[in-house]
């Protein structure tokens, strides 16, 4: 008996000739919160669809709190798509009223920041708000699993942090939470990160595991916008944080060659990689193979 | 050449979607409006595109065949292919044969998208999508450059070409105007405005908008007055307007997402929405 709470073994799925998850295995365990990374594309989606049951497997086991992902272990989850699975014709109350029906619970509580909505139309509401609203309804039934797919996405800087403190509340009262993100900062925020590229699962563990080997060089110089356009056309792993340029698994001598031959004064240093420099290394690898 | 909104107010019903917003875009820069969904950022924008009368204030804005516009929807066809989602455009603005082949390939090539130029739109991903709506905005080179969050859902590394392909724009003398939730891009611009709820909180260089900072940002595990602070990962920070945190708290130097937390927690205890 194992106390996975989601579990993928060796999963696989085509659309026609694409082959949209490439032999994925994975878990969530009771308490955690997994960050599931990966550029547009990665496989994402359909993986974290195919561990609740909503598309079949081609190939592999998946199983959700601990068998198949039916519908009546469907009803212990709490699960936020994207697109927010709301009804926007239904109001907020309604539509709150609906998702506990289906899940059997007691319709809940609207938060403070929600009793002004609740009988406006979901589709008249700003994205914050709905967003908080498809948050209630996926945990009205306490859920032992919680998935979340780009939770975050759109939302303001303080409508974030609350989003985020719900998600660690899931956590410390015992619930598995499978979020995925494009907000490194919120990478951070996870206890364990996974990263998939081009289907694949490619690192696992802490942002030190997932960034591995590799490395990069900040180049700090008067003209930031000058110095990133020269390097770029030189065909560099150019990334920025902020205003600082980076270059991913370079060579210093050869940056200050295209810098000098460009006639911008830079110093370089190496400095620990990123994750989103590790995600750009792996794009160039899919784009050349 | 500089391109404004001044003044603006705009009000839909009872709601007051601009008050009193002046922001100032130049040629050659980049500037970034700042600021959650209900904010007033792409009413903002559409002011300067057109497609929202004020109610009060004034629009300087080039004509409508000098401008280039990514609407926050996806700005291009589903069924058509990348290759005939620009050719369209570029049709609208007269660019045809040779003139219009050479500026696609190099538009394409720039953007990363030269091996799915024959995909259709619905088949491309998310980073894709907007780096195709990017370059149907910029294909007639345009004077005005307006970009609705061209970069929300979009993964870090198409992230950046996006950045890459609106510096460029400003570099080739267009004036950009751009709207995002991500504070980092934000940083980066010439100018940055902070909206929220429909009011400039904040604007001018990042360095302008740190030095023009007033109070102090403490660090803990637990919130002195939790009605001031915000999750920063693992801990939590939290402002003190009169810059007096209590002795022995952790006060560190603020980021622009704290100050634009900070700022827009100020506002909420000083106006409650």
């Amino acid at each position: 008996m194992t106390s996975d709470l989601l579990r993928a073994a060796h999963v696989t799925r085509r659309f026609g000739a694409f082959t949209a998850v490439d032999d994925v295995s994975m878990r969530v365990q009771p308490g955690e919160v997994a960050g599931l990374l990966g550029a547009n594309g990665a496989g994402k989606t359909t993986l974290i669809r195919m561990l609740l049951g909503l598309i079949a497997v081609t190939s592999g086991r998946v199983e959700l709190l601990g068998g198949p992902p039916d519908r009546e272990r469907r009803r212990r989850l709490g699960y936020v798509p994207q697109g927010l699975g709301l009804y926007g014709d239904l109001t907020v109350r309604e539509n709150l009223s609906f998702s506990a029906r289906a899940y059997g619970a007691a319709a809940p509580a609207l938060p403070p920041a929600l009793t002004g909505y609740a009988d406006v139309l979901v589709r008249e509401l700003p994205l914050g708000a709905q967003r908080q609203v498809a948050f209630v309804a996926a945990l009205a039934h306490s859920p032992e699993v919680l998935v979340l797919d780009e939770p975050t996405s759109g939302v303001d800087v303080l409508a974030r942090a609350a989003l985020w403190d719900t998600i660690r509340a899931q956590a410390e009262r015992g619930a598995g939470v499978l979020v995925t993100t494009h907000y490194m900062q919120e990478a951070q925020q996870c206890d364990r990160l996974l990263l998939m590229s081009d289907g694949r699962l490619v690192g696992e563990g802490s942002e030190a595991d997932i960034i591995g080997s590799t490395t990069a060089v900040a180049v700090s110089t008067g003209d930031w916008a000058q110095a990133f356009a020269a390097l770029a056309a030189a065909g560099a792993p150019v990334m920025l944080a902020g205003r600082a340029i980076r270059v991913a698994n370079a060579d210093p001598a050869e940056l200050a060659r295209v810098l000098s031959a460009a006639g911008i004064e830079a110093s370089l240093q190496p400095v620990p990689a990123t994750i989103e420099e590790r995600m750009l290394m792996l794009s160039r690898q899919a784009k050349a193979s | 050449m500089t391109y404004s909104v001044r003044s603006a107010t705009v009000r839909f019903g009872r709601t007051v979607a601009l008050d009193d917003v002046t922001v100032e875009v130049p040629a050659g820069s980049v500037v970034a409006v700042v600021g959650g969904d209900g904010a007033g950022k792409s009413t903002l924008l559409r002011a300067l595109v057109g497609e929202v009368a004020l109610d009060t204030g004034e629009v300087e804005a080039p004509p409508r065949q000098r401008l280039g516009y990514l609407p926050a929807s996806s700005g291009s066809w589903a069924a058509l292919t990348v290759t005939q989602n620009i050719d369209f455009v570029a049709g609208i603005y007269g660019l045809a044969g040779d003139e219009l082949a050479a500026r696609r390939a190099e538009l394409l090539d720039r953007a990363s998208l030269t091996p799915a130029a024959g995909r259709l739109a619905a088949q491309l991903s998310g980073g894709m999508r907007r780096k195709l709506g990017f370059i149907m905005a910029i294909v007639h080179q345009p004077a005005l450059l307006i970009l609705d969050e061209p970069s929300t859902g979009v993964d870090p590394v198409s992230r950046i070409d996006l950045w890459r392909l609106a510096s460029e724009a400003a570099a080739s003398g267009a004036a950009v105007l751009m709207s995002t939730t991500y504070l980092d891009e934000a940083e980066r611009a010439a100018h940055l405005v902070v909206l929220d709820r429909g009011r400039v909180l904040v604007q001018g260089s990042y360095d302008q908008v740190r030095a023009g900072f007033a109070g102090a940002v403490t660090r803990a595990d637990q919130p002195v007055r939790a009605e001031w602070a915000w999750r920063r990962g693992r801990v939590l920070h939290e402002y003190w307007p009169g810059g007096d945190p209590p002795a022995g708290t952790a006060t560190i130097e603020p980021d622009l997402e704290d100050i634009v937390i900070a700022l827009s927690l100020a506002r909420r205890h000083e106006v409650p929405s």
